[in-house]
């Protein structure tokens, strides 16, 4: 064979090229003359200019990727019960994937619909091929995170919460949260949701935490099966963040949007903040038994992802379009994480009230404690006795310590992110429609009140979503027993008494807990306490809330 | 004296390492199967998208801004009184849905490498090169502008499995549409002569596809989004597509030496094959509901009286079309009745009645335009 000359020189013929085979695809919209498409799903912004697509790639080419894709997913699957990893996995871990899974499949299949939303508004048909693989792809996440809990249900030695999981998403107070993260990409003002909250901020900024970060901890943990599902999942991102980029550059043409976009992300990256990290900070931080001092706090990653990578330069360069950034709202995060320890309140918050969950939290050791003063100095002064006690009263026959005085104040409950306000000194009470709510922080109450409201800044928004529902868990079981709740919630074992959710990790009958041991302990509702006090008592109570507390030891 | 022997314990997190209450409690307990087991399509699917009705405690907890919650039932006019029975007989989750698409490409890509690496675009009758052009370059934006359809629809279900089966729809047709538009450009670089620009302007502009692209748009435009699901699959691919596709473009093409095209537009036949199966299931179940099935009918029959008359109005308008290859092995007629009967058929298999008035148009509407 001449030297050159290969099989592939041999057999290949002339084909057209990936930007000219693009082009023609785009080439098949045209503008409707006989029907006009209806805009279904409103908003108030004005969009003139197509986007471009960055990705150039055509659905022939994409589908054998996607498929090779799943066959080394579901190939590592095989492999790693072949190789008995549920023998050596951490059940701290896997227990904290009850609560995750069950929630992600959602806003995964949010992002799929939301496709239909800026497939409708975008001009032009360049991007449609893009937002045709995104809206594959979150069938893809969606449906293989499913398959995933599936595989942990059958293989992992309690399967207890991921055989309700679906249920307990519609229960839960914690999945509420992440209901709140899934229901912005599809509710309301169609960019606000589908193109600022869903591409600009979730997917470029926080799945490099939830879907790059988590995978790694997991695999310290044992767990060879989530970062084999996640990291494949992550591969799909790219395309969705060249379609919100693609998008944004199209809205950012146009000045009279700039008002608009920066509501909107001001509004999306605090929230995203306050429930991503709330969760997948908890999960890293909290459900993991690995303390090597020489890999990355939460803090740490954060830094890395959000601050440098996001923040420095996906952010702060839309500036030069003239749209204000609060560079305010960034550092004010950071700082909540690394100053003010949200991530270990929101750990703490989760296992006072270990009973209404469907999955286990074990107390936190003395090697835990060590690691987390390691990288968060002064964490054993503020945060060593709640865990202590946790431990102290894991077993049956204790009470719940929600109800031992520990000096641990219920916190209450922001109405905006649905994450309890737990940096108490940040709590902000406001009116809103003659009622009162609270809120986690200041810009929570503005995304309440200012945001989410059908004017903004003296300009008119009528497509702008509105908060609804019962948006306080606790409000659904004021004035219940805690037997009683956790019974209507379903979090009961298959011999109809024992509880889903144990303050341990203990796998012998006689430490689990039973409907019985929570019975006589009513569940109170801070919102509805709050609202029928009187202003003055009111005003005491608030002020005496921003103190905070201080956990002694019993 | 026997030796006291003390087993260590085993540490491990593999299933049965201990038994305990619900240590065996290996399957999703949440909802009814269709069968006697839940299939793992319905483990993938059921109650992923929840409803208030069902497990979802706190309700929905952001509106659109007139009040309307983040999924409703209003957005269709049926009516069901549990739309949570339905299952895609397809039973398609993430990894079947691509197994079927990278099969489908993958067959594509071989017939068409292999028909151009033995010349046979070259040996396609000229007037047929002409046809494929001109008329199969116009039909692949109706497949596109019902991709964008349901594409659009597959947001407003109330429930994930309608959601899902309406989304692979959609994935299905964009990808035939830009199926047909690649083998089209690649055949195109074989052929002396090829504009692969003509079809749309066809689409545009010629007299013969007005009426299918104002059908398609009837679809696009519809508002709500099981209109659109059905408009597709019951009316516009029996009386439009599948006559085209199969009654036409598969029946005439070996006849103009042409292997490839039928190949590459069968795909579409199977794809649709998996479509109608859901959609019939679908609107089967809704045209039986034991509370609102009468109501049902009486919706759908309005919508098959809406687009199928501008359907048949776009079939009959394509019969000239029949008339231009050289060899003319299959006949308008024959292939207009074929789509009649399939879309009867179809109906019957809902419970639904063609309305009078489509039967007759179809009947009356053949022959002059035949004689066009």
């Amino acid at each position: 064979m001449p030297d050159g000359l290969t099989l592939n020189k041999i057999i290949a013929q002339k084909g057209i090229s990936i930007g000219e085979a693009a082009r023609r695809v785009a080439d098949l919209g045209w503008t409707p003359s006989y029907v006009q498409e209806a805009m279904t799903f409103p908003t108030d912004y004005k969009i003139s200019k197509a986007p471009k697509d960055p990705m150039k790639q055509v659905l022939r080419s994409y589908f054998p990727m996607q498929e090779e894709k799943d066959n080394r997913v579901y190939g590592a699957l095989d492999a790693a019960l072949r190789g008995d990893m549920f023998r050596n996995v951490e059940p701290r871990w896997v227990e904290w994937m009850k609560l995750f899974l069950a929630i992600i499949p959602f806003p995964e299949i949010s992002a799929a619909r939301s496709m239909a939303m800026v497939g409708r508004l975008a001009p032009g048909d360049d991007l449609r091929t893009g937002f045709t693989m995104q809206m594959v792809d979150e069938f893809r996440h969606s449906t293989i995170q499913m398959n995933l809990k599936k595989w942990y249900m059958e293989n992992y030695i309690d399967p207890a919460g991921f055989d309700i999981t679906e249920a307990a998403f519609g229960k839960c107070y914690a999945t509420s949260i992440g209901r709140q993260f899934g229901e912005a990409f599809v509710t309301g003002d169609a960019i606000t949701a589908a193109n600022i909250y869903l591409t600009v901020v979730a997917e470029t900024a926080f799945t490099n935490t939830l879907f790059v970060a988590m995978p790694s901890e997991a695999a310290r943990n044992g767990d060879y099966a989530l970062p084999t599902v996640f990291l494949s999942v992550q591969s799909d991102e790219s395309r969705h963040i060249g379609n919100g980029h693609s998008l944004l550059m199209s809205i950012l043409n146009n000045p009279d949007n700039h008002q608009l976009l920066e509501r909107d992300l001001k509004y999306a990256f605090w929230q995203n903040h306050a429930i991503v990290d709330a969760a997948i900070g908890t999960i890293i931080e909290y459900g993991t038994t690995n303390r090597d001092k020489n890999k990355e706090s939460y803090a740490e990653l954060w830094h890395r992802w959000i601050f440098e990578d996001y923040y420095r330069t996906y952010m702060l360069p839309l500036e030069k379009y003239g749209i204000k950034i609060h560079h305010d709202d960034v550092h004010e995060a950071f700082d909540r994480i690394v100053k003010k320890n949200y991530v270990h309140k929101v750990a703490q918050f989760f296992s006072a009230g270990w009973w209404a969950n469907f999955w286990r939290i074990e107390a936190m050791t003395e090697r835990d404690f060590e690691w987390f003063e390691h990288k968060y100095p002064g964490w054993y002064d503020e945060f060593g006795a709640w865990w202590e006690n946790y431990a102290k009263l894991s077993k049956p026959g204790n009470p719940p310590i929600t109800f031992v005085d520990t000096g641990y104040v219920y916190p209450h409950r922001c109405w905006s992110n649905l994450v309890p306000c737990l940096i108490r000194e940040d709590i902000v009470v406001d009116e809103v429609d003659g009622e009162i709510f609270t809120y986690g922080h200041e810009v929570d109450r503005w995304t309440h009140k200012v945001a989410f409201q059908g004017e903004y800044q003296g300009r008119p928004t009528p497509a702008m979503g509105r908060f609804s529902g019962h948006r306080e868990w606790e409000s659904m079981y004021h004035g219940w027993d805690l037997a009683d709740a956790i019974k209507d919630m379903g979090f009961v074992r298959p011999d109809g008494k024992t509880l889903i959710a144990q303050p341990h990790l203990s796998f012998e009958e006689k430490d689990m807990w039973t409907l019985d041991h929570v019975r006589g302990y009513e569940i109170k509702s801070p919102l509805i306490t709050l609202r029928g006090m009187t202003p003055e008592q009111r005003d005491a109570h608030i002020a005496e809330y921003k103190k905070g507390f201080k956990v002694h030891k019993i | 004296m026997t030796a006291q022997v003390q087993e260590p314990e085993v540490k491990s997190g593999a299933a049965g390492a201990k038994k305990f209450p619900g240590w065996d409690s290996r399957k999703y307990n949440y909802f009814e199967p269709k069968g006697r087991k839940a299939t793992h399509y319905e483990d993938m699917t059921v109650d992923v998208q929840p409803d208030p009705e069902r497990y979802l405690l706190q309700d929905w907890i952001i509106s659109f801004a007139d009040g309307t919650p983040t999924y409703s039932k209003d957005w269709t006019k049926l009516k069901s009184s549990d739309w949570h029975k339905f299952r895609a007989p397809d039973q398609e989750w993430e990894r079947t849905h691509y197994q079927r698409q990278s099969t489908i490409v993958g067959m594509i890509k071989n017939v068409v490498d292999n028909a151009r690496k033995s010349g046979a675009p070259a040996r396609f009758d000229p007037r047929w090169v002409k046809i494929l052009q001109d008329h199969l370059g116009a039909y692949k934006h109706a497949e596109y502008g019902l991709g964008k359809a349901t594409m659009q629809a597959q947001r407003y279900g109330y429930t994930q499995m309608i959601n899902n089966a309406i989304l692979t729809n959609s994935s299905y047709k964009l990808r035939f549409s830009q199926d047909l538009t690649l083998y089209l450009s690649e055949i195109g670089m074989d052929l002396p002569v090829f504009d692969a620009t003509a079809g749309k302007t066809h689409w545009m502009e010629d007299p013969i596809w007005q009426g299918v692209r104002e059908a398609t748009e009837a679809v696009m435009g519809a508002t709500d989004y099981l209109e659109q699901y059905f408009a597709t699959n019951v009316v516009f691919e029996p009386l439009v597509a599948e006559l085209f596709r199969s009654g036409f473009i598969m029946q005439m093409a070996a006849a103009q030496n042409d292997f490839a095209t039928p190949a590459v537009v069968s795909a579409a036949e199977a794809d649709y094959e998996q479509n109608l199966a859901n959609s019939v299931e679908l609107f089967h179940l809704l045209a039986q509901d034991p509370e609102h099935g009468e109501a049902n009918r009486q919706v759908m029959e309005g919508w098959l009286e809406k687009h199928g008359t501008l359907c048949v109005k776009a079939a009959n308008q394509l019969q000239p079309v029949w008339s231009q290859p050289r060899v003319k092995v299959a006949q308008f007629n024959d292939a207009l009745a074929a789509a009649s009967n399939r879309l009867k058929a179809i109906c019957a298999e809902i419970g639904i009645e063609v309305p009078a008035a489509l039967t007759a148009t179809t009947a009356n509407d053949t022959q002059p335009a035949a004689e066009a």
